[in-house]
């Protein structure tokens, strides 16, 4: 069991008001991921969950009982943080015993879920050894680990993969996505990264300024941004966005059109421009088009090759069922 | 210093300091050996004669000699552990972010810059003395007789003022090991279910392991040549109650003028000051790595 609903929940430091009050539900078994911009609040509003900060207003519920003045042991929650906190004095071994020796477990119990922890997360080998003889994807899987042995009823996760390489970022993300469905605990999931929130999340909260932009799976707020923050924060490359005369065409403030849905071409088209950088991956290439009046660049995704050069003059067609409108508010129309 | 070519430079670089400080410490520790083998008094300074042993015969059946290393341990155990315990307490209750922070600091640390026999001077005049001393104005107001510190419990009186002026040390040291410690370990800690008093020795201890080693050899040097407190305070008194080994030096070399003697009792002091350093190195020493 883990759910967990959040009513009013607001933080203050002294003056500054760094989470509004908001309300959100995750429900049992749930992966949510929450991103935003850097100092948005996403690390704020998951300690304020693990209960290492005091909320200035409002109640969380766990599982339906408010928990907003326990303590953070007593909530049944594990957490891992980006900087591992692990006990560097005490071996592996004891990093992970540590919670259920002070929950008082008997110790066959201990040793049979340190046995099972290691061999899930690939520790076998290294229960001796001590936080400092590891490196940082093995720390991770020990912090990990640490937060299995408990069986909470769910997970937080502070940026756990940010310290790690690319290709092993690509690894323990797997990892940690088997992870939840085999436990199929709930978890809370911080990340500025974007693949991690898309394929990882069955729900992404999109934060900006404290504020929850918009909730939903990876695929709606994909498909339909509630608004232009949200439009551009998600998806990789960002959006484009236009304002203006092309806007004001389709009887909006701001246009927006992902860089997969404008065709490029060389000879005709809707929109002139002119290439300017290209980054060729093999499988897609990103044009930077530059000169088209309507922004500065407008970035085009194309797939497999195309024989385009910088300088040359291109043709651009947006496709019109997948261009999204927003009003003067920014709001989706 | 990594190539064979630039460590044979920072050796010869080092060289003179290192040979400076060994002919600093070399002659002396010579010249205390030689005259701890000669029958050598001020008294009859021209009537030098070789001696043998005889000198640490002489001051080894003292019988002041074995209560004066008992007295020497008991003080220096003693200080470290008010020092490091209360160091610690202090260290932990400065950490946290209070109201004057600034002036509070400054107030725990001030006792470190009252020179020593000041600081004895104050406790004996001012605070310890049994007739106008705050502590008897403090026992006769809940009508009890004052003590008499000096002349009942005088090692005990002279272990409390030289703690005093080591606690600042012991808590300067703790106080930035503990705010070393990494926020996320404790808060890491306090969600796995641990109370207070299991982050307390299950992390903040062994985190400050090695300050407080540091603490314990720096003050073990400073402590093992008490001498100021005592001749202030006790004169080494109630007969020698409160003599440690340097004060028995003391009392060999300038109240009998007897050089031969001192010399000798320097070379044990020596000898007892490496066997302590030998066992702390080996009791606490690995922390340092
Ligand atoms: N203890 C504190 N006192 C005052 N302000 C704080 C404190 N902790 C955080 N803040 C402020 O709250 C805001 C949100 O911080 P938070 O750490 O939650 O951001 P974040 O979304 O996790 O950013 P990042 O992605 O960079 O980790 C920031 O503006 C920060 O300056
Ligand atoms: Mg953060």
């Amino acid at each position: 069991m883990g759910q967990i609903t959040l009513q009013g929940v607001a933080k203050r430091f002294g003056e500054v008001e760094v989470i509004p009050p908001l309300d959100l539900t995750i429900e049992d078994g749930e992966f949510v991921v929450f991103v935003g911009p850097s100092g948005c609040g996403k690390s704020t509003l998951l300690r304020l969950i693990a209960g290492l900060e005091d909320v200035s207003g409002g109640r969380i519920l766990i599982d339906g009982k408010d928990a907003t003045d326990a303590s953070p042991a007593k909530r049944g929650l594990a957490m891992v943080f980006q900087s591992y906190a692990l006990y560097p004095h005490m071996s592996v071994r004891k990093n992970i015993a540590f919670p259920m020796k002070m929950a008082g477990m008997p110790k066959p119990e201990q040793d049979r879920r340190i046995e099972a922890a290691a061999k899930a997360l690939n520790l076998t080998s290294y229960l001796d050894r001590r936080p400092g003889q590891l490196s940082g994807g093995q720390r991770q899987r020990v912090a990990i680990g640490r937060a299995i042995v408990r069986e909470p009823s769910a997970f937080l996760f502070d940026e756990p993969l940010s310290n790690l390489d690319a290709a092993l970022r690509v690894g323990m993300r797997l990892e940690i996505s088997e992870l939840h469905n085999r436990l199929k605990t709930t978890m809370i999931y911080v990340t500025h990264d974007q693949v991690e929130a898309m394929t990882m999340a069955d729900k992404i909260v999109v934060l900006q300024a404290g504020r929850i932009e918009q909730v939903g799976s990876p695929l709606d707020l994909y498909h339909a941004p509630k608004n232009v923050f949200v439009a551009g924060f998600i998806g990789s490359p960002r959006m484009n966005l236009f304002t203006g005369a092309v806007a004001a065409d389709y009887g909006a403030q701001t246009i927006g059109v992902r860089p997969e849905h404008i065709r490029i071409s060389a000879t005709t088209g809707k929109w002139q421009g002119r290439v300017g950088v290209s980054e060729h991956l093999g499988s897609d290439s990103f044009f930077y088009v530059e000169g088209t009046g309507l922004a500065e660049t407008v970035t085009v995704r194309s797939g497999g090759e195309v024989g385009l050069r910088h300088g040359d003059t291109v043709w651009l067609t947006p496709d019109e069922g997948k261009i999204h409108k927003f009003d003067t508010n920014g709001d989706r129309i | 210093m990594a190539t064979r070519q630039t460590q044979g430079l920072a050796r010869l670089m080092r060289a003179p300091a290192i040979i400076l400080l060994f002919v600093w410490m070399i002659v002396p520790l010579c010249m205390t050996l030689y005259y701890s083998f000669l029958n050598y008094n001020m008294l009859n300074p021209g009537m030098t004669s070789w001696a043998g042993w005889f000198n640490y015969q002489y001051f080894y059946t003292d019988p002041a000699f074995l209560e004066s290393i008992r007295n020497t341990l008991v003080l220096v155990l003693g200080v470290l552990f008010i020092t490091v315990v209360g160091g610690t307490f202090i260290a932990m209750l400065i950490d946290k972010p209070i109201w004057g922070q600034g002036i509070v600091r400054i107030l725990v640390i001030s006792p470190f810059f009252v020179m020593p026999p000041v600081a004895a001077l104050i406790w004996k005049n001012m605070i310890m003395h049994p007739s106008y001393g705050v502590l008897a104005d403090v026992a006769r107001f809940f009508g009890v007789q004052p003590v008499d510190w000096f002349a009942q419990y005088p090692l005990t009186s002279i272990i409390l003022i030289v703690a005093w002026q080591w606690l600042p040390f012991a808590t300067l040291i703790l106080l930035t090991s503990l705010q070393s410690l990494d926020t996320e370990q404790m808060e890491a800690a306090e969600m796995d279910g641990a109370p207070a008093y299991s982050r307390f020795f299950y992390l903040v201890l062994p985190h400050m392991a090695r300050a407080i080693t540091v603490v314990i050899l720096i003050q073990t040097i400073f402590l093992l040549g008490i001498y100021a407190e005592i001749l202030v305070t006790t004169n080494g008194g109630p007969g020698t109650a409160s003599t440690n080994l340097t004060f028995l030096i003391y009392r060999a070399a300038r109240l009998n003028f007897d050089i031969g003697g001192a010399a000798a009792g320097g070379i044990i002091a020596v000898i007892l000051a490496n066997l302590v350093a030998i066992f702390l190195m080996r009791a606490v020493g690995r922390n340092l790595d």
